[in-house]
């Protein structure tokens, strides 16, 4: 599934980064201690956090996430945004809460990316 | 096997959360460009990654350097700062002296230095209160 159908279907907000949905996600990861992201999230991860700063894009740029989905409500300052934009790092943005979007995700089909 | 060696080096100014993940972020596309196994920069990226933050975080600033031959990855991060009283506690997992502010922004897990033991084949810390701390791992290609 695109990161595109993702955005339509659970009607996500794209703060920035648009150009880059037709991305593949191949799993999900949820989390906000960056240490634990950076070691166990896996290439091609739709990433659920609240974490909206700039050094949540350096987490996912390192580990080639998909995307990061910013929860209730949070959205990205403009340098954070800016610097997402520069790495080719969409971030998106929802008003649910980690609970029942990872839920939403999950009924519409994102592989959870493990076996 | 060619003997090739190649040296980096790379600047950290402590405090500078906005500048934090460049130096990783630039050496894993070094990596890249030499053509290391995925799974040997994966290995360099988190684990240079957790030394940047524990810099940003802790020190006043650091020198990085990175030596890559085809055995592997060799990294040093020489550091002025605080020093490590007790090491190692440091070590455990866990423990943390981050401040409110860096856990709200998700650090302070107290899993820094332990993520960085285990993705290096050889680990090394020394560290000199009111002085610095040296950090030196090695990653092996495979």
């Amino acid at each position: 599934m695109t990161l595109r159908e993702v955005v339509e279907r659970l009607g996500l907000k794209v703060c920035c980064g648009g150009e880059h949905l037709e991305r593949e996600v191949t799993g999900g990861y949820a989390g906000d201690l960056l240490s634990d992201v950076v070691a166990n999230s896996q290439e091609g991860d739709i990433w659920i956090t609240l974490q909206a700063h700039e050094n949540a894009v350096a987490v996912a740029s390192l580990r080639d996430l998909a995307g990061i989905v910013f929860v209730g409500g949070r959205e990205p300052d403009e340098d954070t945004a800016r610097r997402a934009s520069a790495r080719g790092i969409p971030l998106l943005s929802s008003s649910q809460r980690t609970f029942e979007l990872i839920g939403r995700l999950l009924e519409v089909g994102v592989p959870t990316g493990r076996v | 096997m060619t003997t090739t060696k190649f040296r980096r080096e790379f600047d950290v100014v402590g405090d500078d959360f906005a500048g934090a993940g460049r130096v990783s972020t630039e050496i894993k596309a070094l990596l890249k460009r030499v053509g290391y196994a995925e799974q040997t920069i994966r290995r360099v990226a988190i684990a240079v990654f957790e030394a940047e933050m524990n810099v940003v975080m802790y020190a006043r600033r650091a020198r990085i350097t990175l030596d890559m031959d085809p055995e592997g990855v060799r990294i040093l991060v020489d550091d002025v700062g605080p020093g490590i009283p007790d090491i190692e506690v440091a070590m455990q997992e866990g423990y943390s002296t981050a401040t409110d502010r860096m856990r709200q922004m998700g650090f302070g897990a107290g899993m820094g230095l332990p993520n960085i033991r285990r993705n290096a084949d050889e680990f090394a810390i020394e560290s000199e209160v009111n002085s610095g701390t040296r950090v030196r791992f090695v990653v092996h290609a495979r």
